[in-house]
C-alpha cells in the first residue's frame, strides 16, 4: 500500500503540533500560549482521524478545544496581569530542567530502540476492521465492559465541580 | 514515500511529552504550567489511540477517560489559581512560598 496523502498529512500535522507546542511554552503572553495550545489540540484531532478514531477526535475538538480551552481563556482574562508579561518568564532552575528533559528523551529513545526487537507489532501497519461503527462500539464498551470506570469518572467529575466551586468562592 | 507506522506516532507523542515536561519545569506562570500538563496528557492520549489501532478499542476508551480526568483537573486547578490570585495578587509559582520553611 503506497499512499502519498497519508505521509503528507502525517508530517504536516506533526510539524503543526510540535511547533505550536513549542510556542505554548515559549510565548510571553498567556493568551497567545492558549491559542497555540488550541492549534496543537486540533492537530491531534487530525491524528485521531488518521488513526480511525473519529469519536475520540470529535470529543477532542468539542471537549478540549471547545470546553477546557474556554475555561483556560476565561481564567487568563480573570487573572490577567499587565506587569506579569513584563517580568522574566522562566525560573532559575532551567539548567536542571534541561538535564531532566534530556534524560527523559534519552530514556524514551532507549525504550523505543530496545522495543523494536521485543515488540515488533508496533512497527508494521495492521488494520483490524476498526473502520466501521466506531462510535457505536465505543458506546457498547463504555456501558458494558467499562461500566465501573465510567461511573467512577462521573463521580470524579462531581467531586471536581464541587471542588472548583469551593476553591473559587470568596467565603464558604 | 515511507509508510507511516505506529512508531511515527509514538515519536511525535514523545516529543510532545518532553516539550510539556520542559514547560512544567521552567515556566513561572502557573496558567502556562497547567497548559503544559494538558500537553503531557495529550501526548499520552496520542499513544493510547495509536496503539488502539493494533489492539482494539481499549485505547480509545481509555483516551476518553483521560480527557475526562483532564477536564476535572483543569477545573480544580483553575479554581486554585483564582483563589491563589485573590490572596497573593500574583500567578508566579516561585512566589508561592507560604509553606516553605
Amino acid at each position: 500500500m503506497t499512499s502519498v496523502a497519508t505521509p503528507f498529512f502525517f508530517y504536516f500535522l506533526a510539524i503543526t503540533a510540535i511547533v505550536s507546542a513549542i510556542a505554548v511554552i515559549t510565548r510571553r503572553n498567556p493568551v497567545h500560549a492558549a491559542l497555540s495550545l488550541i492549534v496543537t489540540l486540533l492537530a491531534l484531532a487530525g491524528f485521531y482521524l488518521m488513526l480511525y478514531a473519529p469519536f475520540v477526535a470529535a470529543v477532542q475538538i468539542v471537549l478540549y478545544a471547545g470546553g477546557i480551552m474556554v475555561l483556560f481563556l476565561f481564567v487568563i482574562m480573570l487573572v490577567n496581569l499587565e506587569q506579569n508579561i513584563r517580568e522574566y518568564q522562566f525560573n532559575k532552575q532551567w539548567i536542571v530542567a534541561t538535564i531532566a528533559a534530556l534524560a527523559l528523551g534519552g530514556l524514551l529513545a532507549f525504550v523505543y530502540r530496545t522495543g523494536r526487537g521485543v515488540f515488533p507489532s508496533a512497527f508494521y501497519q495492521s488494520y483490524r476492521g476498526l473502520e466501521g461503527d466506531n462510535t457505536q462500539q465505543i458506546g457498547v464498551w463504555l456501558y458494558g465492559q467499562y461500566m465501573l470506570p465510567f461511573e467512577i469518572a462521573s463521580l470524579l467529575l462531581l467531586v471536581a465541580i464541587v471542588g472548583a466551586v469551593v476553591m473559587a468562592k470568596k467565603r464558604i | 514515500m515511507t509508510e507511516i507506522t505506529t512508531m511515527h506516532y509514538l515519536v511525535v507523542a514523545a516529543a510532545l511529552f518532553i516539550i510539556g515536561t520542559i514547560g512544567v519545569l521552567t515556566r513561572r506562570n502557573v496558567v502556562i504550567i497547567l497548559m503544559s500538563i494538558e500537553l503531557i496528557l495529550n501526548a499520552v492520549n496520542l499513544n493510547l489511540v495509536a496503539f488502539s489501532r493494533l489492539w482494539g478499542l481499549h485505547g480509545q476508551v481509555f483516551a476518553i477517560f483521560v480527557i475526562t480526568d483532564a477536564a476535572a483537573e483543569a477545573a480544580v486547578g483553575l479554581g486554585i489559581i483564582i483563589a491563589f490570585f485573590r490572596n497573593k495578587e500574583t500567578v508566579n509559582v516561585d512566589e508561592v512560598d507560604l509553606l516553605k520553611w
